[in-house]
């Protein structure tokens, strides 16, 4: 018996994300009294792999295939059921983000599997296997019961406080029996020089109260010397004032940062929606009414272009 | 060229969420359904794929597990220019209860692409088009935030965790869709609305299929304490609560 962590790598570094799974599955190891297995996939050194290691993986299993360079959905969740089969594992982790969203609902199907998608925390019990997630994009929550032999779980980003906890551990190098790959990639276009919104601990976010897409001057400099990425509203992206990427809200990115500062933005219950789960929330709106500041823990009612700029020089005076 | 797309049913997005019967059930009461945000998107671009003659789009056909109560947000789907629909009749007891019911129906009713919405606006599980996709045992492509068809052939942007990829995939194939692929969601026009009464809505029987999970029941989230305010000429206050008490700069 096991518990399975699919990790993920960008160029052969590991994300922070990877470890916060790892520790995830660590801790559910311990409530089912088994060990962590870890799986990485791609071209991954040893000293990288050890890593894993530091957030209490007892055991490594690396899988580098030429044939899974690139993303294909079909091929990757015959890998990790491979792993899963081979590992006896009764629960596996993945993130829920784009791979893991991709993945999970195929592995289910595959090894009928029930799938508790974008858990927060740790099961309340493992005998019925009972998992809490948010329910009507965080308008409410649901325990849920998984009923089948083996679990899958999607852990919700930076969702899950985790800790370094050593331990020996053994790295196995593992070939698995890869099919016919169906997807081809003729095109990567990665973000450079910028923080991912997806990944940032600070977010700063523009809406409408803005008032127009070249008055993006100060929320780009705070964003800068707070080391932090940009998002916006909905209305500020149909209006094309900021690209759709950057949109966040119930259709749009949903986000967990550290700190999300909403600049101009009234709070519709759409965009609450996408950043709700945020660990602390600013507001600086000049609608006392606003429903922001009902989702807030900081709030300035103000005009935001006139209040950034003494953000601005308040934060440089204490870096 | 068919195409299907996986409709859920979802309350508004600007629903309160309530529950009944010991927080065990959705509160119905005064909800106004519609189709799922994503899904409509995806609607919306196969929609706009066929009206160009070269793309040889013959058939969009949406479908929905779910009772009678979904019609009407069917019809809205055969409105904004689906060309037939299909419910099968049955309630939804999980994404792979729901997934297992579409993949049958395509075992016999063979379809080139399948799109469904990255997430239901209720149950927000991401799960139904990548299961659709691995019973049939046929390739998917997850968010998807572009689509166009050159002499045949699909080609697809996907969002991936920190940039972009264009893929091409064979057919028949699962795409599951997101913001991106279309822009606004289209709207039925007056003629749309007279023709969907006409257009074959098909109510198809259910398989026997096991659950795998169980909803026990729903909770609140937890309220906040109230907003802390700071006057707007005392910035410097906040960023020392940021760092200080909330820490998190």
């Amino acid at each position: 018996m096991s518990v399975l962590v699919f990790t993920e790598n960008w160029d052969g570094k590991f994300k922070k994300m990877s470890f916060e799974l790892v520790s995830y599955a660590s801790k559910i190891a311990e409530m089912l009294n088994t060990q962590t297995v870890a799986l990485s996939i791609g071209d991954v050194q040893e000293d990288e792999l050890k890593k894993l290691g530091n957030y209490a993986a007892d055991k490594i299993v690396s899988v580098n295939n030429d044939k899974l360079n690139n993303l294909d959905n079909q091929a990757y969740t015959s890998v990790i059921a491979e792993v899963a089969t081979k590992e006896e594992a009764t629960v596996i982790i993945i993130a829920q983000n784009n791979m893991g969203k991709a993945l999970a609902p195929r592995l289910s199907v595959k090894l009928k599997a029930g799938l508790g998608a974008g858990v927060s925390k740790l099961p309340a019990s493992v005998e019925p296997f009972t998992i809490f997630k948010k329910v009507y994009s965080g308008k409410a929550y649901s325990n849920v019961v998984i009923k089948s032999d083996i679990k899958i779980l999607t852990l919700a980003q930076n969702s899950f406080e985790f800790e370094e906890n050593a331990k020996s551990h053994a790295i196995e190098n593992f070939e698995p029996s890869v099919g016919d790959v169906k997807t081809s990639v003729s095109n990567v276009q990665k973000q450079t020089g910028k923080i991912l919104l997806n990944d940032a601990e600070i977010v700063i976010s523009g809406g409408r109260g803005m008032k127009s897409g070249d008055q993006w001057a100060p929320i780009e400099e705070l964003a800068e010397v707070l080391g932090a990425a940009t998002a916006c509203s909905r209305p500020v992206s149909d209006e094309g004032w900021r690209p759709h990427e950057e949109h966040t809200g119930q259709t749009g990115k949903i986000i967990a940062p550290n700190l999300y500062i909403a600049a101009g933005i009234s709070g519709a219950i759409q965009h609450l929606a996408g950043i709700s789960s945020s660990k602390c929330i600013v507001a600086i709106n000049t609608d006392k009414d606003a429903p922001i500041f009902e989702a807030a823990d900081y709030g300035i009612i103000g005009d935001a272009s006139k209040v950034l700029p003494d953000f601005i020089e308040a934060v440089k005076e204490i870096k | 060229m068919k195409i299907l797309i996986c409709l859920s049913n979802v309350p508004d997005t600007t629903t309160k969420a309530k529950f009944v019967n010991d927080n065990t059930a959705f509160d119905t009461t005064g909800v106004q359904w519609i189709i799922n945000p994503w899904d409509e998107l995806a609607l919306t671009r196969a929609i706009e794929l066929k009206t160009d003659a070269a793309n040889t789009i013959e058939n969009i056909t949406v479908i929905t597990v779910g009772g009678k109560d979904a019609e009407p947000t069917m019809r809205k789907a055969l409105a904004i220019g689906a060309d037939d629909a299909v419910r099968i009749d049955v309630e939804p007891k999980d994404a792979y209860f729901v997934a297992a019911q579409i993949a049958e129906y395509l075992k016999s009713n063979p379809f080139d692409l399948i799109f469904s919405g990255i997430e239901s606006a209720d149950y927000n599980g991401s799960a139904v088009g990548g299961m659709v996709a691995e019973f049939l045992n046929a390739p998917s492509v997850s968010a998807v935030s572009g689509l166009n068809i050159e002499g045949g052939q699909v080609k697809i942007t996907r969002d991936i965790d920190g940039g972009q990829e264009e893929v091409s995939v064979e057919m028949p194939a699962v795409l599951t869709v997101q913001k991106g692929i279309a822009k606004e969601p289209m709207i039925a026009a007056m003629r749309g609305i007279m023709m969907a009464r006409k257009k074959p809505l098909n109510v198809v029987a259910p398989v026997e299929v096991e659950a795998l999970t169980e909803i026990v029941n729903f909770e609140m989230p937890q309220p906040k304490p109230a907003c802390k305010m700071i006057e707007p000429e005392n910035v410097k206050e906040l960023v020392d609560l940021l760092q200080n008490e909330a820490k998190v700069i």
